[in-house]
């Protein structure tokens, strides 16, 4: 048992939070909003270069095949830094399925072309403009479909860097590329993974908010002093901070452990403990910020949007909490079974 | 990363878990603040538990303890709540006095000490809060006036747990004119002394879990001094730091709370107010991730890792899960929550939630209250600036 990461995966960390905070600040994403830009081309082409698109997809076709750690502390930077590019969804979700059904686009993707994905849980698709293809569900069957053999309808969202359309397309035989209950398993896994990445960045964008906000704090003076100084406002970041505290080891965990009905569950919670984190964290830092947080001039609203979205993509609020109880409601509980049934008797005496 | 058990982790589980079928008394122990056979059980109960070596396995052998990692203690730990083993009566002394002396203390108070807390043969209270000193602990005004080698203790200590019944406490005592942080001293005395009343406080349900510990020119020898003269706050900060972070309350005990609330809540889902079940499931999360972040903890800290600022996160954290976790409880057991045990028409197979649920109250205030935490947070964790 040693729950640490290893130096490798710091030193990951580090290099992706470096890339973001060169590339991803507030001007940058002004500057975007200024120029209508759906994304930053030479961004996209730095982070295409360090190889992050496939991250978790196998050697053989190009990508550096890590682990979902690896994925979710890229994931938390990129939330952080409120990269508009769809990373996360590329790497952690469209290209660990694409590796499984269609080695050719896959390596594409890993060069940086757009596979968008439309998850049946979601009524929309992110990125789908910028995409290539899609992959999208008719019943049991996955189908992979050319962008120009679909219709595309904006659904303007609050965040001002989501692109969320509602794909209109005919499914046809020529598209499909898997059916039958099998495909099934492809979904689940595509949940799992956006719902665990997802919930890894908004824990970025909840971090992100009290180091905003405690900043400000530091700086802004009423009465004579900072505001930082007053325990009302000390409070509400710590409230956050403890909120973050005990959710990143959740994340931690969900994605360090082996896919189980125990650890959907642990995903679950993961994505649940995050969101409640962005959400104390987002709405503190508007609080500190004032009417500046209340601005469209302060980047706090970006993060208060983003935490928004995220919190009920890849499965609604609801559904994480219903696969929670289900699995309380039904599987062994008790201090020895956190990691599983590891600790249990029959375990136990194998190993005895 | 790695997130599964190793064998030799397991196989102490194993032991431990075998250990504890038989030797865990079949029927509760009575409690051990209401009366001195309660207490005395539970004394009886740290000797049987250091027969087998097992009273604190993150000890070194040669005090009585086993020189264990402390994922071993976390999973010892576990396996204790599981088998619902009986409370820690010197708590005090073995999580959060013994690792200070072993710490601090000279070889020979270490042999004094160490041995004897850890057989249960004397149990520890401790004797910090003064009437006019809770949180701001710094004007602690109890003093320690040296002569020769001797101090001489004078003083009024309150909210002391256990002391009703302890044998030893050890508390703060300032030089005679000295200020605030400067002039302070940890020192060790025993309840028995000449000069000492011990009064006993009932909390609010009347139970007398704590006392007020009058010193009246209490002789002690200067050799019961834990660390330097006048180096007491320093010394004490430490006990504050590590053990009450980490040891204090272990997440077995959360877990074990959690998976009988879920217990609680199947029994009366059918008529149970709809909006509790989510409560109910934030009891299990919470506590599930508050194991974790306490593995994550243990993990740094056998690497060679520092405690920092998480001792004020876990603090508030597990207390606050605490309390939420047992209104939940409340709330289910509806008109049945207010009954005492001793209702002749209370069901008999209930847990003693109501107990519980008093006992937690205490958690945001005792070792450190919550606002104080969340200063520290802000202040340490986030750099805000100081009040
Ligand atoms: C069950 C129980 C067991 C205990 N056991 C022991 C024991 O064994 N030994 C021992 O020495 N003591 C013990 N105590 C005492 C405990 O340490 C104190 O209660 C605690 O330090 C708080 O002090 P106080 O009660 O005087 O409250 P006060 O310090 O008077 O605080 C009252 C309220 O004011 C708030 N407050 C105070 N200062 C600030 C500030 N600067 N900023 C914001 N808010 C502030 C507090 O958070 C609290 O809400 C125990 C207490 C309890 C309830």
């Amino acid at each position: 048992m040693d729950f640490r990461l290893t130096e490798e995966q710091e030193m990951l960390a580090e290099t992706v939070e470096a890339l973001l905070r060169e590339s991803c600040g507030s001007a940058d994403l002004r500057r975007m909003l200024d120029e209508s830009a759906a994304r930053d081309t030479q961004r996209w082409e730095a982070i295409v270069a360090m190889g992050l698109p496939g991250v978790m997809a196998p050697e053989s076709l190009g990508g550096s095949a890590l682990g979902a750690t690896e994925m979710a502390l890229i994931a938390t930077a990129c939330g952080y830094w409120l990269l508009p590019e769809p990373l996360v969804e590329q790497a952690g979700v469209v290209l660990p399925m694409l590796a499984e059904l269609d080695a050719a686009l896959a390596t594409r993707a890993i060069a940086g072309e757009i596979v968008a994905i439309g998850h049946p849980t979601h009524p929309f698709v992110a990125d789908a403009d910028s995409a290539v293809a899609l992959l999208l569900a008719d019943g049991e069957a996955i189908h992979l479909v050319p962008r120009d053999a679909v219709t595309l309808v904006r659904q303007p969202s609050f965040d001002p860097f989501r692109r969320l359309f509602r794909v209109d397309w005919t499914p046809s035989a020529a598209t499909r590329i898997g059916h039958g209950s099998a495909v099934q398993v492809f979904w689940d896994k595509a949940l799992d993974r956006g719902a665990l990445f997802g919930g890894a960045q908004v824990l970025g964008v909840a971090q992100r908010a009290v180091d905003m906000a405690a900043a400000y704090a530091k700086e802004r003076q009423q009465f004579g002093k900072s505001i930082g100084g007053f325990q009302a406002v000390k409070h509400l970041l710590a409230n956050a901070q403890i909120k973050i505290e005990f959710a990143r080891p959740v994340v931690l965990a969900a994605a360090a452990s082996d896919a189980s009905e125990h650890n959907r569950a642990r995903i679950s919670h993961a994505r649940l403990a995050a969101a409640a984190a962005a959400d104390i964290a987002t709405h503190a830092a508007v609080q500190v910020h004032g009417a500046m947080g209340f601005s469209w001039e302060v980047d706090v609203h970006f993060l208060l949007k983003r935490a928004t979205a995220l919190s009920q993509a890849w499965g609604t609020a609801a559904f994480h909490r219903q696969r929670v109880a289900a699995h309380v409601l039904s599987a062994k509980l008790g201090p020895d079974c956190t990691f599983g049934a590891a600790g249990q008797r029959e375990m136990l005496h194998e190993v005895a | 990363m790695d997130l599964r058990y190793t064998p030799v982790e397991q196989a102490f589980r194993a032991e431990v878990r075998d250990w504890l079928d038989s030797h865990v008394p079949r029927a509760p122990l009575p409690d051990f603040d209401s009366t001195s056979d309660g207490f005395e059980a539970h004394r009886e109960w740290e000797r049987t538990l250091h027969k087998g070596g097992w009273s604190m396995v993150t000890w070194p052998q040669a005090y009585g303890g086993r020189g264990l990692d402390l994922i071993r203690w976390l999973i010892f730990e576990e396996e204790y709540y599981r088998a619902g083993a009986p409370l820690r009566v010197n708590q005090n002394g073995i999580f959060l006095l013994g690792p200070t002396l072993i710490e601090y203390g000279t070889s020979e108070q270490k042999a004094r000490f160490l041995p004897a807390m850890a057989a249960g043969d004397e149990i520890w209270a401790q004797a910090w809060s003064e009437p006019t000193a809770g949180s701001d602990l710094a004007g602690v005004r109890a003093t320690a006036t040296r002569e020769g080698d001797d101090y001489i203790l004078s003083g009024h200590k309150i909210w002391s747990s256990r002391a009703v019944h302890a044998d030893w406490a050890f508390g703060l005592f300032r030089a005679p004119g000295s200020e605030r942080h400067k002039g302070l001293s940890l020192i060790l005395f025993s309840l028995d002394a000449p000069g000492i009343t011990v009064q006993p406080i009932k909390r609010m349900d009347g139970k007398p879990v704590f006392a007020e510990i009058f010193l009246d020119d209490v002789r002690v020898p200067v050799a019961n001094r834990l660390g330097g003269e006048g180096e007491g706050w320093s010394v004490c900060m430490s006990t504050a730091g590590f053990e009450r972070g980490l040891m204090l309350r272990s997440p077995a005990r959360f877990q074990v709370a959690a998976a009988n609330l879920v217990d609680l809540y199947r029994s009366r889902a059918n008529q149970a107010d709809p909006a509790l079940a989510a409560s109910v499931m934030q009891a299990w999360m919470d506590a599930d991730a508050y194991a974790l972040s306490i593995y994550a903890t243990a993990s740094r800290l056998m690497a060679g890792g520092a405690i920092g600022p998480e001792t004020s996160t876990n603090k508030i954290f597990w207390s606050e899960l605490d309390l939420d976790l047992h209104r939940t409880a409340l709330a289910l057991l509806g008109a049945e929550a207010e009954l005492t045990t001793d209702a002749p028409d209370r069901a008999a197979n209930l847990g003693d939630w109501l107990d519980g649920y008093v006992f937690s109250l205490a958690g945001p205030i005792y070792a450190g209250a919550n606002e104080i935490q969340r200063n520290i947070i802000a202040e340490r964790m986030l750099a805000l600036p100081r009040g």
